[in-house]
């Protein structure tokens, strides 16, 4: 089992939040979350990436047979956790380039490795670039600065495959994207799964599902996953909506 | 959460001093204290023409008559000017000829620092001065330039080898009668460099002066003077590093620049002396007077500087733009960690026509560092159609820190345009987390944001500087944020 989410309870200023969720993934998986807006979706994603602000009261998650809440932010990344974030965060000042280079010479280190030498990492990017078709010369933009809607999804996609996550969490990645983005994005998604990694993609819509298709589909309602099947789940509740599963548990 | 970022602030502020090392070496000194004969002494020591002499004296005298400047937003115990010594040098035979013959204590100290001469001479291609203490040890390099007419050597050098251009220019741009810290200088100055760029000559290295206070209880007062002619270029560096030592050290400078018609002067500077401990004991105080005239039509002057160290850093690299189309800019990145205080800023003199200015000030406080800016754009009535952008933007690292901005503006005409912008910012927990989401730790995340920050003034240092300054500052917030 790569991950084992056990009765998590969460809280923001003392607001609890997630309450009770239970979970298991495994290598090679695609786990799907739904769920209407303000259920806690986010705040899951969050916890799993050890954001402070949150106050995990109750429950545990284990994460390749570790205890994943001991861990700070960082070495859950370099034990291979991404979060691709709903609203990524510019930084001005810091190419794209030296950003990455940052993050991938912080894990190697962390692993025992030397830095990655500059052909190959330069090698690295191009590639990545070319599997999220960006175009433009990263090396002189900043992180997220000035960028679309969709570029930022895109360059999240594009670190996520510079950094070759073990568990890949993606937080509404599809939200304001056009069609042709989305695609591309899920094109990146879907190129990058292999045996040895598994997705977790947060969404709101059965949309993009129909692009990366999961093996399970989970829906979570104030704090707790209510409902988890198939794929025919996400077809069903783009059908009948929301409501029935909140008339149902309300 | 509160706690959290705190605990941030506070293991980030506690960075480390890497310079700190003491070497030991023989000096030569003055007694302690400051009178006419600690004058004539110095003078002597530098077997100086009689107009030097004059010239301290006269200054000297005239600083009798002055009171220490109080209205910088600094905090600042009473110095005894009386308890400092006015000349220490490393004893040295009698000439030197060589590299060989370099004191090889010394030679290290410059390793220890990143400069070896010799390495500079062969590879980077950078002139280097170094000065040590009061004097002027090596400068590499110089017969390469002297084929171009090019005269770069130590400042006691220039006033034996070239006593005219240095009488010509000589307090012409920083009266003896300036300020109480420059008059002091003009005093007392022991050495510096001095840099001679004939008429249309591009000088094709970029000179660079290391300053390095070593003895206890000294003063360094050092003096440059750069005189670019008609059409002429020059990029010239300046480091400074000191030892940790618990008792305040004075450091007053002057730097005076001339540039006539069509030349071009661009003057950096990495500022890295001894801060001081995080209880704010000991640590530079730098009150430093740099000054450049833009005397020709179409002459330009830049100043670059990163400023991460001193206790107290009081400093207004300085424009006097009075040839019509000439141009002055301001780049400064100044840190102020721990107990630091920082002054600094610029002035903009527009008096020729279709003058232009611009000021870039980045200020980064951390720990209980306070950083204020100061600047005075003034525009007189002919210089007509005149321009200056400002920018000045603070970063705030902590809760216990303060960024203050004192912008002075006088127009005298109406045809010219002023603007100023600044801003006010923390680093963002939003940040933070991205990056450290991402593998980056902590350290490095605050690191990568600052640099960021500064980019737009890093990125006007020469390539050998940019790479030193971008890890200083990552350096001097080690211990710092939230």
């Amino acid at each position: 089992m790569l991950l084992t989410i056990k009765n998590l309870h969460a809280s923001i200023n003392g607001k609890e939040i997630l309450r009770g969720i239970n979970l298991e993934v495994k290598k090679g998986e695609v786990h799907a979350i739904m769920g209407p807006n303000g259920t806690g979706k986010s705040t899951l994603a969050s916890v799993i990436a050890g954001r402070e602000v949150f106050e995990v009261t109750e429950g545990e998650i284990t994460y390749k047979g570790k205890n994943l809440l001991k861990l700070p932010i960082e070495d859950r990344a370099r034990e291979g956790i991404f979060i691709g974030f709903q609203y990524p965060v510019e930084i001005p000042g810091v190419s794209i380039t030296n950003f990455m280079r940052t993050a991938v010479n912080e894990i190697r280190k962390y692993k025992g490795l030397d830095p990655i030498p500059a052909v190959e990492f330069l090698k690295l990017m191009e590639e990545n670039k070319r599997l999220v078709e960006i175009q433009s010369n990263l090396t002189n933009r900043s992180v997220n600065e000035g960028f679309s809607g969709g570029e930022k999804k895109k360059n999240e996609i594009f670190q996520m495959a510079m950094l070759e996550p073990t568990l890949a969490i993606l937080d509404e990645t599809d939200s304001g994207l056009d069609i042709d983005a989305l695609r591309i994005v899920a094109n990146g998604v879907n190129k990058l799964r292999t045996k040895e990694n598994a997705f977790v993609i947060i969404t709101h819509y059965q949309r993009l599902l129909d692009y990366i298709v999961p093996d399970f589909v989970h829906v979570l309602f104030e704090g707790r996953i209510v409902k988890s099947g198939n794929k025919e789940l996400a077809l069903e509740l783009e059908e009948k909506g929301y409501d029935w599963i909140k008339k149902e548990f309300e | 959460m509160e706690s959290d970022s705190n605990k941030i602030i506070d293991s980030f502020t506690q960075g480390d001093y890497k310079f700190g090392f003491i070497t030991d070496i023989e000096t030569d000194m003055a007694p302690k204290g400051l009178n006419e004969d600690i004058i004539r002494f110095i003078s002597a020591k530098k077997n100086e023409p009689e107009f030097m002499l004059e010239f301290r004296l006269k200054a000297y005298r005239h600083w009798l008559t002055m009171k220490m400047p109080g209205w910088a937003n600094l905090k600042i115990a009473p110095i005894d000017f009386q308890d400092i010594i006015y000349y220490a040098a490393p004893k040295k035979k009698k000439q030197l000829s060589g590299l060989d013959e370099v004191d090889p204590e010394l030679l290290d100290t410059f390793n220890k620092l990143g400069i070896s001469l010799e390495e500079q001479k062969k590879l980077s291609g950078v002139a280097v001065d170094a000065v040590m203490d009061s004097v002027s040890v090596k400068t590499t390099f110089s017969d390469t330039l002297s084929k171009q007419g090019i005269i770069f050597c130590s400042f006691s050098e220039a006033v034996q080898k070239h006593p005219d251009l240095v009488k010509q220019y000589m307090g012409t741009v920083v009266p003896y009668t300036d300020n109480f810290f420059a008059t002091l200088n003009s005093a007392v100055f022991t050495d510096g460099s001095f840099c001679f760029i004939p008429k249309g000559v591009r000088c094709p290295v970029e000179l660079s002066t290391y300053f390095r206070i070593n003895a206890a209880n000294t003063g360094q007062f050092e003096r440059t003077l750069i005189i670019a002619e008609e059409g002429a270029y020059v990029s010239y560096m300046e480091g400074c590093t000191a030892p940790q030592r618990d008792k305040n050290q004075l450091h007053a400078a002057i730097v005076e620049i001339i540039a006539l018609k069509d030349a071009s002067v661009k003057y950096s500077t990495v500022q890295n002396w001894y801060p001081g401990n995080k209880k704010g004991e000991g640590g530079i105080f730098n009150f430093v007077t740099k000054r450049g005239i833009c005397k020709g039509n179409n002459s330009k002057i830049s100043w670059t500087q990163v400023e991460t160290g001193s206790a107290i850093t009081w400093k207004y690299p300085s424009c006097i733009l009075l040839g019509d189309n000439s141009v002055g800019e301001f780049y400064s990145v100044a840190v102020t960690n721990n107990m630091q205080q920082a002054d600094t800023g610029t002035k903009m003199q527009h008096l020729g026509k279709n003058t232009k200015s611009t000021i870039i000030s980045k200020g980064i406080s951390a720990g209980h560092g306070n950083n204020s800016y100061r600047g005075l754009v003034r525009i007189a009535k002919n210089a007509v159609n005149s321009r200056n952008y400002s920018q000045c933007d603070s970063l705030l690292l902590g809760n216990k820190c303060g960024a203050h901005t004192f912008p002075y503006i006088q127009v005298e005409n109406k045809s010219s345009i002023v603007e100023h912008e600044a801003t006010t910012s923390k680093i963002s927990e939003d940040q933070l987390f991205y990056c450290q989401q991402r593998g980056i730790g902590m350290e490095s995340a605050i690191g990568l944001i600052v640099n960021g920050y500064a980019k737009e003034v890093l990125k006007q240092l020469p390539m050998e500087f940019a790479v030193e300054a971008q890890k200083l500052l990552s350096i001097s917030l080690e211990g710092s944020v939230g």
